[in-house]
């Protein structure tokens, strides 16, 4: 299954789940349903519920 | 049972209704603001035109989408005349009232304005939300040149992205480089060169003296005696948050609304966040900390009492020629600011104190990766103080 990207829509951050996001902890390689649900965009604070999926 | 009212529905009123709705679904919610209500976030106005993105494509959600998401009585075009903080008594200017049993005030900042002279002058744009921003795009589309009075920060962003679209762009800044409130010299210099490099007419120590107008353009004058031509004249000097709602029902403001950690103000039930809020002495108009502040009110609101914890939080600055990340040192420190330009491009800046600690920092270009080891170097917001 290929690796999807998620857009912070409060800030525009994409989180790519072939980078992760390694600052924080989450290795390359994490789908999105398992980084945890406290993370928050490291640009703007936003919590995951301000994700949207990119279509690609 | 009385609702309660949250003032505003910009990011900061709404981030609070949903954090409330979060710990209390039951209380009535009513939600009133002076606009339609739109749901937008401002950080997007700031590189839509790179995005391709029309300004009515910004809005994520009407009013009442939100009013049925938060299950809120939305109260919109409604303008907030007067509150009797005693009783939590709302007034508005149809005549209408409306008693709480909590309020919060989400009700932003103005935009600083220098009442300049010149026919021009009432013609110079200020945007600082969706209306605003999409005034701006229309007058952008019959133009060709555009000035920006003020390189601060939003200034830098829109011109970065509006020369991006061919858009011919001079910001007249009275300091010496752009963003040189936030800036040490080294980073505003690279600032300056890499906004120059896309394109912009960055000019500096100027500050703007008249708008006048000749014919369909304006044109606006420096004290230099330069004059500079424009279509479309865009104000951006900063904000000044919204104080006299609060200040007229006697509640303590200062710099903005006075509120502790709780967010509460000095009245009782009355709480405040966002742009017009000054929280335990800090005023930070930025989306992360707006939204720390949610995530502790909305629990308060729901009667568990919750602090506002303020990570270090660098501010974001969305110039793509380039990116910076900065967390300023608090006014009146005693320290000294030390750049260095890394090899693999970008610069590097702490600032120190007297003792040695660092209290604040900026990156530019590839040097932002070094965000997380700086972000553990400098204290808090609320520990990082003069």
């Amino acid at each position: 299954m290929e690796y999807r990207k998620y857009m912070c829509i409060v800030c525009g951050y994409i989180y790519d789940e072939a980078q992760g996001a390694p600052d924080e902890g989450i290795p390359a390689g994490t789908r999105w349903e398992d980084v945890p649900v406290t993370w928050t965009c490291p640009d703007c604070g936003a919590s995951k519920e301000d994700f949207e999926m990119m279509e690609i | 049972m009385q609702p309660v009212v949250i003032v505003g529905t910009g990011h900061a009123g709404y981030a609070a209704a949903r954090e409330f709705r979060k710990h209390d679904n039951t209380t009535p919610l009513v939600m009133v603001t002076a606009d339609d209500g739109t749901s937008y976030t401002k950080p997007m106005l700031s590189n839509a035109m790179a995005r391709g993105k029309a300004a009515a494509e910004l809005a994520q959600a009407s009013a009442a989408e939100m009013g049925e998401q938060l299950g809120a009585r939305m109260i919109t075009h409604a303008r907030v005349t007067r509150i009797d903080a005693a009783d939590r008594r709302l007034h508005f200017s149809d005549g209408g009232e409306l008693q709480a049993a909590k309020i919060v005030l989400g009700i932003g900042a103005n935009q600083i304005d220098p009442h300049l002279p010149g026919e021009g002058a009432d013609d110079v744009l200020a945007v600082n939300d969706l209306d605003s921003y999409t005034q701006a795009r229309e007058a952008l589309e019959h133009a060709r040149r555009v000035v920006l009075i003020g390189g601060g920060l939003i200034g830098c962003e829109f011109a970065n992205d509006w020369v991006n679209a061919g858009y011919e762009v001079t910001i007249i800044e009275a300091l010496d480089y752009p963003m040189g409130r936030a800036l040490p010299p080294q980073a505003g210099a690279a600032l300056r060169s890499a906004l120059t490099g896309t394109g912009v007419n960055v000019v500096t120590g100027r500050r703007v003296t008249a708008v006048e107008r000749d014919g369909e353009r304006l044109v606006v004058v420096d004290d230099g005696g330069e004059r500079h031509p424009a279509e479309v004249a865009v104000r951006a000097l900063g904000l000044k948050p919204r104080t006299r709602l609060a200040e007229e029902a006697g509640i303590e403001v200062g710099h903005g609304i006075l509120t502790d950690r709780r967010l509460e103000t000095s009245a009782e039930g009355i709480y405040a966040l966002g742009d017009c809020a000054e929280v335990d002495g800090l005023v930070l108009p930025f989306v992360m900390p707006i939204s720390n502040a949610a995530r502790a009110l909305g629990p308060t609101l729901a009667g568990t009492e919750t602090e506002v914890h303020y990570p270090v939080m660098p501010v974001i600055v969305k110039t793509p020629s380039c990116p910076i990340q900065f967390y300023a040192p608090p006014a009146g420190v005693d320290g000294a600011w030390h750049e260095e330009e890394l090899d693999g491009g970008g610069i590097r800046g702490l600032f120190q104190d007297r003792d040695g600690q660092a209290r604040g920092f900026v990156l530019t270009g590839p040097a932002v990766a070094l965000k997380a080891e700086l972000v553990k170097q400098v204290p808090g917001w609320f520990d990082n103080r003069y």
